[in-house]
């Protein structure tokens, strides 16, 4: 049996639909981000987990109970908010024994000392909310949360506030806190990064749907939607169609690539992410899908160089990762006519509803 | 001086957008239920249940203190003297009555030329106060701050007194008369000119840096800079300040029953209906008259506050004014002949009250002050106020603090909110003469259940409390918004109910706005005449009312006492709170610092 079973819910406010039928289950201990756009309808879902909305259909089944319209203080999920929500006039300690009701006072002590000590925070215990840092407040939101022994812990976006430094840092040591305990987690991103770094399972949201989920590097090596594509990572995406065996036609070019699950004459997309691209300076031998290319513009972005080249028999152009040594300089090949090298094993054939709808209004 | 919590409280009503409904509402990020069946689910849970008994009984408090007395005046006004419904003939009568085209007239004309005069007056000095370097820029501001704590009857006690038949500078006058329109306008100026001061500090104040030093890399000098940068910058605090003066000059009644003379305005004309001739009906067509337009002029500087805040830019950098020495010289000379004009006009009537017999005698003496051989009630009205006062400040800071937090906070009953918030921000468009009046026609219908507070001083106390609410609901909202609002939610994934969430946390947090607002209840409810002067019984006189009574038999000297008295209350009631706030922050607000 799965713990939380979320069962087709749907939600709109006014005439706005913002979940159109979600199904998801979460397993115990399991860490499960959802990740999107704003507007995609993530917050929301959260929000409905809380108990602070209602949902318009469909069902939350946890542990057995039908807990769709329990109100948020029944259902005994941690919740820890973007803000932190931290009350600004109770210290660190009476922070998080403020969900600590009907406990002896000796054990309510004890209880906050335990998480205290579980975050790193116990020399801060009598400082309030203002003289501690951003990274410190959220480790203290999340003792507040987890001090009450929720069964499901609930995060909103809970390191969007902080500097990059610090959130790299409190990433891991959620993670940390998270497989100790064993609890359950649900965590809204809009950060790719974060969602694939901390989650045992991302599932993507668009427009109020759940787009693909999937382990980390199942959403990463194999997007399953032309949106999928575009959001985790960077994907160059060639627009091309279907031919007989594992071929596709760009324009007048063949271009090997594998074509399961599309009928010849179907209209698809080729994905192919930037560090699959490989430039070769002169021909290296007779490998499939090489092109001739032209250097269009060279960006250097530290660790690596984005190369972006237009290939003529593509007529397109295509961004090629290059990456850089200890010196950070680019070959000096690296400019004008290049050969532009596609592996077969690294693109990515992605259905195309709206080509393929274009294409019939050409036919017609 | 003790003018910062009040200047604070003030310029919450210069600065503040008075929105229907607080910004937390809009369907965004919101936690609003959808359709109407989210209180069904809700119904079941106690804790919602508490917070809709809670949100009704508030309701039906300020229905009852605010929406039906108004109401009543509204209906009154359609009655014939019997009580049968007469359509729009009392108006037709009250207009076909000699002079009022007059009474019309002059309260427009008065208004309007005092409300210019103040506002032009004000600017330079906030300009001074707010964009240049002289010194002492904040004693002048306090200064200015000062006539907020007397009743507005001292100003035209003091006018009398320099002025008036046996005037100090009646020659000044050049052989006219200061009973009438120069008394009137002069008096209204002195007491009206800390509020347009207050919105035209907050104008200036926030100044953008950005686009001065724009218009100096054009080449502009400061002159055109003043002129195409600062003054249309400021065009809306203008348009307020001088719609708000207008307000407060055409309903104040105290300055022109004082130094009128034989000029009739709409606000005196209520009074003569009201208890010269004990005609309510006419008074509440007089009264309709006055709140029409008060109404109109409010829905105007709500309007004008929304354009005001729209054209302020989010990124704006605050402005620091630069040395110019020749400027800041002409601008220190005017504010001291200003602040001195002021504070010698308050001074005079101070000081006559002090001596033994104004110009002739002028040993100190305190004979002025024995009251009890006077018209309207003696010490025992000092006593009243004083209680009155302090009742107010206990009943209106609570009262407004629950109504704040009942429309910024909960999650549910949202249409009942949106009432609410109406409702407690109604007072502000009611001129407190029009109030008192209601307060007459409700509380004193037959039939009435709430009867009996007739005649009390309880009913002085909610008329007070009523009178001045909305700017300190207001006040505990903006306070109450500034808490973040997931604070509910943690409450509420957590078990604990709102209640305690309140005590433990929202109570603490905005002790500094509540006590504020306490302040300013105190003070208003020591000074105003408008509201209270029908309801008062001759167990429950008041100070403020003693002042007009001794006045009207021609005891000036008594009257400019007793005005001075309170003044020196309400300064002595300021200073506690500002007191009692500082004590209870060292005690409660460790968390503040960093």
């Amino acid at each position: 049996m799965h713990m939380l079973r979320i069962d087709q819910i749907a939600k709109q406010y006014k005439e706005t639909p913002v979940l159109r039928g979600i199904a998801l289950s979460v397993e115990a201990g399991e860490f499960v981000s959802l990740l999107g756009p704003s507007g995609c309808g993530k917050t929301t879902l959260l929000r409905i987990l809380c108990g602070i909305e209602q949902a318009d259909e469909g069902r939350i089944l946890f542990l057995g109970d039908d807990i769709t319209r329990w109100p948020a203080a029944r259902r005994g999920f941690g919740v820890v908010f973007q803000s932190y929500a931290l009350f600004p006039n109770l210290t660190a300690a009476q922070n998080v024994a403020f969900g600590l009701k009907g406990l002896p006072a000796a054990r309510v002590r004890e209880r906050v000392q335990e998480m205290l000590a579980l975050v790193g925070l116990s020399a801060q215990a009598q400082r309030y909310p203002a003289q501690l840092s951003g990274g410190q407040q959220q480790r203290i939101a999340l003792a507040r949360a987890l001090a009450p022994q929720p069964r499901l812990l609930l995060l909103d976006e809970p390191l969007s506030a902080l500097d990059a430094q610090v959130r790299t840092e409190l990433r891991s040591e959620i993670r940390r806190l998270q497989r100790q305990l064993g609890i359950a987690s649900i965590m809204v991103t809009h950060d790719q990064e974060e969602a694939l770094s901390m989650a045992d399972r991302v599932v993507l949201m668009h427009q109020g749907r759940i787009e693909q989920q999937g382990s980390p590097e199942q959403l990463y090596a194999q997007p399953a939607s032309r949106f999928a594509a575009g959001f985790v990572g960077r994907m160059n995406l060639l627009p091309a169609v279907a031919g007989s065996g594992d071929v596709v036609h760009v324009g007048e070019t063949r271009v090997d690539c594998r074509t399961r699950g599309f009928a010849p004459g179907d209209a698809l997309l080729v994905g192919v992410r930037p560090e699959s691209v490989v430039l070769h300076p002169a021909q290296p031998a007779a490998l499939p899908n090489l092109f001739r290319a032209r250097v269009v513009e060279t960006s250097f972005l530290g660790p690596m160089a984005l190369v972006r080249v237009f290939c003529p028999a593509l007529q397109c152009q295509i961004d090629a990762q290059w990456p850089l040594r200890h010196d950070a300089r680019l070959p000096d090949w690296l400019q004008g006519e290049v050969l532009l090298e596609l592996p077969a094993a690294a693109l990515q054939p992605l259905a195309a509803p709206e080509l393929s709808q274009a294409n019939l209004r050409r036919a017609a | 001086m003790n003018s910062l919590p009040m200047t604070s409280i003030n310029a919450a009503v210069g600065s503040l957008p008075a929105t229907a409904v607080p910004e937390r509402e809009k369907p965004a990020r919101t936690s609003q239920p959808s359709g109407p069946a989210r209180p069904r689910h809700r119904a079941l849970h106690w804790e919602y249940v508490w917070l809709g008994a809670l949100l009704l009984g508030m309701l039906g408090v300020l229905l009852a203190a605010i929406a039906l007395p108004v109401g009543a005046l509204l209906g009154h006004s359609f009655l014939s003297a019997d009580g049968s419904f007469s359509g729009g003939a009392q108006y037709l009568a009250y207009v076909r009555m000699p002079g009022v085209g007059r009474s019309l007239f002059n309260s427009l004309w008065l208004s309007a030329v005092s409300s210019t005069l103040c506002v032009a007056l004000a600017y330079v000095y906030a300009y001074g106060i707010t964009r240049s370097c002289m010194p002492l820029a904040r004693l002048f501001r306090a200064v200015a701050l000062v006539p907020l704590l007397a009743p507005s009857l001292l100003m035209a006690i003091s006018l009398i007194y320099l002025f008036g038949a046996q005037g100090l500078l009646k020659s000044w006058l050049l052989g006219g008369t200061a009973y009438g329109p120069f008394g009137i306008i002069a008096g209204s100026v002195l007491w009206t000119f800390p509020h347009a001061l207050m919105i035209l500090c907050t104008t200036l104040a926030s100044g953008d840096a950005r686009l001065y030093e724009a218009a100096a890399t054009l080449g502009a000098g400061r002159w055109r800079s003043f002129c195409q940068v600062t003054l249309p910058a400021s065009r809306y605090g203008l348009m307020i300040a001088w719609t708000v003066v207008f307000v407060l000059v055409a309903t104040d009644f105290g300055v022109p029953k004082v130094i009128g003379g034989n000029t009739q305005m709409l606000a005196t004309d209520i009074y003569k209906q009201v208890i010269g001739q004990q005609n309510l009906s006419m008074g509440a067509v007089v009264a309709m008259l006055l709140l029409v337009p008060a109404g109109l002029a409010f829905a105007a500087e709500r309007h004008l506050r929304a354009r005001q805040a729209a054209s302020m830019a989010v990124r704006a950098v605050p402005l620091a004014p630069q040395p110019h020495a020749p400027l800041d010289r002409a601008l220190l000379a005017y504010c001291s002949l200003v602040a001195l004009a002021m504070l010698a006009v308050m001074g005079t009537a101070v000081l006559a009250s002090l001596v033994s017999f104004w110009p002739y005698n002028l040993g100190l003496s305190l004979k002025n002050y024995r009251f009890d051989m006077m018209d309207g009630g003696g010490w025992a009205s000092y006593g009243n106020s004083l209680r009155m006062a302090t009742a107010t400040a206990v009943l209106g800071a609570l009262l407004s603090f629950v109504s704040a937090y009942l429309v910024a906070k909960p999650s549910g009953w949202r249409r009942t909110r949106q009432w609410l918030h109406a409702v407690a921000t109604l007072p502000m468009a009611v001129p407190g003469l029009a109030l008192g009046l209601g307060y007459i026609l409700f509380f004193n219908a037959g039939g009435n259940p709430l009867n009996f507070l007739y005649g009390s001083l309880s009913i002085l106390v909610l008329c007070s409390v009523a009178h001045f609410f909305s700017v300190a609901h207001i006040t505990q909202l903006t306070a109450l918004q500034q808490l973040d609002a997931e604070y509910e939610r943690v409450a509420d994934s957590m078990g604990v109910p709102f209640w305690s969430l309140l005590w433990r946390v929202h109570l603490p947090v905005c002790l500094p706005a509540v006590m504020q607002v306490a302040g300013y209840f105190f003070v208003n409810a020591m000074t105003t005449v408008s509201a209270v002067v029908f309801l008062y019984s001759p167990e429950t006189t008041l100070a403020s009312v003693a002042v007009l009574a001794m006045d009207d038999a021609g005891d000036i000297a008594p009257a400019a006492a007793m005005a001075t008295l309170i003044f020196a209350t309400a300064a002595a009631g300021r200073l506690l709170i500002a007191w009692l706030d500082a004590w209870m922050q060292k005690r409660t607000q460790h968390w503040r610092q960093r």
